[in-house]
């Protein structure tokens, strides 16, 4: 299986645009700092939020049942599916009832988990993805690499060349004022085509039947209010109970997503247009199983904002499609194995388990101990490779041990120096590929400490 | 076995699975923490609108909106006009210049009838402080609500006195009467999706001016 650091390899060869990719992402972690910030009871907000999301995933079923009956009072059909297979039949039939060929979509990452784009193409229907990022990603037949930022590992040189060859601007054109022009002009027509409108969820509430759609380019408004059916898609885990818990998440969303303090438009739908269907369709597709997972459930309180793949420095320096999973970044790391071990198995170590993801999640999701957790798992399993395993047995036993330690410490020592650099530097030493190794101390530390030598160099350091 | 039983048959499985499966219950929080609160929640909202890329104008009555309009060149450059406002945006009859026409949203049947509408002007029902955003409920939207996202210019008119701190005080106000849409609209509709470049004007409204009443 390759793994995430093979995978990285072609991003990271392009040094200047990896740099780029890294600092375009930080000047977003900025962003939502400054925004953090702004508001006093920041950290009580994040409480709040982890404790609606253990509570809700406490009483899951009740309040599903809730929103379902409540949905179908106000109009709204409800349809469930087990896994992605019937999550995508459901969407086609309703399709298909109507003699649809034209489908807009607004973005949705469980339609692209569930790969619903390709099946219903196979079904003869035409699909747009309607976020700007998202188009851009669908005309070069790619996914997104961001589930907030679909195409920030492109250059606007990629997009007006892109545009050049599929919509007809000037060519060498690549100013992103022209471009979002071109792109709000071609999707106009798209939507004025449409016959049927899908959108994601990002959050629905129990209490009143009603789900909220958040963007800030207004396609999913276009999308839902020009066409007369509008189709629903939801993880399970995007239910609220109440319609004041909106406010503690949509305080939290926007301002972690992209350091915005709310997104531009935040829609509530509670029934149909008029003369219209409304059709939510709730899916598992591997949730449940998680949620029976005692040390990995947390992850189903994620809200999707982005935030700890914008602070993290692997994904920042790797970029979204390292990652081989709908989701990328520390959340990513956890979804994609706890789906597959064995196909993810280097994701939980696609990480420098640094903390920052866990600092900036807004639900407090502790990313990064799940993610050492995972790894304990996977070696636990035999899941990561023998040579990993090995390297593991030999560390924890030199470590448990002050009389191996210190003698592999002298051996280092006295050898390294010796040896040439051939064998030093050889394709075992992952390491050394990018960096050299730094000199090898005459000392051990133990030593320096015995021999007072150390004290007397900080001695000699202070002031006066 | 026909979809509908398949899908009953997922739902009892899925809803058995979940039951199953779920964490030990933990209490539903009653109250979010205190929230915050503004001095000046006017002052703070004017300037978190502005700061979203809206247009923020005082007025201390209805009457002087037309003639602040007038100031905008979205209005004046306008074709078609819409308006939601009582006594906004030539309600007078023959007040409208001869190129523009003001639509009469009460005889259109079919939101895709609005394609061309330049300049739309809505009710807002309050503002909150803390984003700029203002809550627009779906009988402000008249019968067709693509109004507020298919117009290339929107106007928002709300009365001074409505203006909350947060979002807590905002949900703590709205009710979802049937059908129950709505919506929070913080400025014009952007994308940064091009290298992180900030573009107004996305899918939809190019600008958005808001007037505060009173």
């Amino acid at each position: 299986m390759i793994g995430h650091a093979e995978k990285a390899a072609p991003f990271a060869a392009n040094e200047s645009r990896a740099h780029w990719h890294d600092q375009a992402l930080w000047f977003v972690r900025l962003k939502r700092d400054r925004q953090a910030e702004s508001i006093p009871e920041w950290e009580a907000l994040r409480e709040a939020a982890a404790a609606i999301k253990a509570h809700t995933l406490s009483r899951i079923a009740d309040y599903l049942e809730e929103f379902e009956r409540n949905a179908q009072a106000n109009g709204i059909q409800v349809h469930w599916a087990r896994d992605a297979a019937e999550h995508n039949a459901i969407v086609h039939r309703i399709l298909a009832d109507h003699g649809i060929t034209r489908l807009v979509k607004s973005k949705s990452m469980l339609t692209e988990e569930c790969h619903l784009n390709p099946y219903l193409e196979a079904h003869g229907i035409e699909v747009t993805d309607t976020d700007l990022g998202e188009r851009i990603v669908q005309l070069r037949h790619e996914p997104p690499s961001h589930i907030v930022l679909p195409a920030i590992h492109l250059k606007k040189e990629d997009i007006g060349e892109l545009f050049h060859k599929e919509l007809g601007t000037t060519k060498d054109v690549s100013d992103p004022k022209f471009l979002t022009e071109a792109a709000r002009g071609h999707l106009r027509q798209k939507f004025m085509a449409a016959q049927a409108g899908l959108t994601g969820v990002n959050f629905a509430i129990a209490e009143t039947g009603g789900f909220v759609v958040c963007t800030n380019e207004g396609n999913a408004d276009m999308g839902t209010s020009l066409p007369p059916v509008h189709i629903a898609c939801m993880g399970f885990e995007k239910i609220v109970p109440r319609t004041k818990d909106l406010a503690v998440f949509l305080r939290l969303l926007a301002r972690s997503a992209t350091g915005q303090p709310v997104t531009t438009y935040t829609t509530h739908f509670h029934g149909p247009i008029r003369g219209g269907e409304l059709h939510v369709v709730i899916v598992d597709n591997g949730r449940s199983a998680i949620l029976g997972n005692e040390t990995f459930r947390r992850s189903l309180s994620c809200i999707r904002c982005g935030a700890c793949m914008n602070t993290c420095p692997v994904f920042r320096r790797s970029g979204g499609y390292s990652y081989g999973y709908t989701v990328p970044g520390p959340i990513g790391s956890l979804l994609a194995p706890l789906r597959d071990p064995r196909q993810f198995s280097s994701l939980p170590f696609a990480s420098s388990l640094c903390g920052s993801c866990s600092d900036v999640c807004p639900v407090k999701i502790d990313l990064h101990h799940e993610l050492y957790a995972f790894r304990q798992e996977l070696v636990r399993n035999k899941t990561v490779p023998l040579s990993k395993r090995l390297a593991m047995a030999v560390m924890s036993y030199v470590l448990a041990r002050t009389w191996a330690y210190s003698l592999a410490g002298r051996v280092t020592r006295w050898t390294m120096p010796r040896m040439p650099r051939a064998l030093v530097y050889g394709p075992w030493n992952a390491w050394g590929r990018q960096r050299e190794l730094p000199p090898m101390p005459q000392q051990s530390f133990r030593d320096l400490i015995k021999n007072d030598s150390i004290r007397n160099a900080v001695n000699a350091e202070e002031p006066r | 076995m026909s979809s509908k039983a398949v899908e009953v048959g997922s739902r009892n499985a899925i809803l058995a699975s979940l039951c199953r499966n779920a964490p030990p219950a933990s209490p539903l929080l009653e109250a979010p923490p205190a929230a915050i609160v503004y001095d000046d929640p006017e002052k703070q909202f004017a300037e978190t609108f502005t700061s979203v890329g809206g247009k923020f104008v005082r007025v201390a009555s209805i009457v002087e909106i037309d003639a602040e309009l007038e100031k905008l060149e979205s209005y004046t450059q306008a074709r078609k006009i819409a308006s939601l406002v009582l006594g906004v945006g030539r309600a007078t009859p023959g007040t409208a210049r001869s190129n523009q026409t003001l639509v009469d949203l009460a005889a259109l049947k079919d939101p895709h009838e609005l394609e061309e509408l330049d300049f739309a002007i809505i009710a807002g029902e309050f503002g909150v402080a803390e984003n700029g955003a203002v809550w627009i409920a779906g009988s402000a939207l008249g019968p067709l609500r693509a109004i507020f996202v298919i117009t290339q210019h929107l106007a928002l008119v709300v009365p001074a006195t409505q203006i909350v701190h947060n979002m807590h005080q905002a949900y703590d106000r709205i009710r979802f009467e049937r059908p129950g849409f709505g919506v929070f609209i913080s400025g014009p509709s952007k994308t940064a999706d091009i290298e992180q470049a900030l573009v107004i004007g996305a899918h939809g409204a190019r600008s958005c001016a808001l007037f505060l009443v009173g």
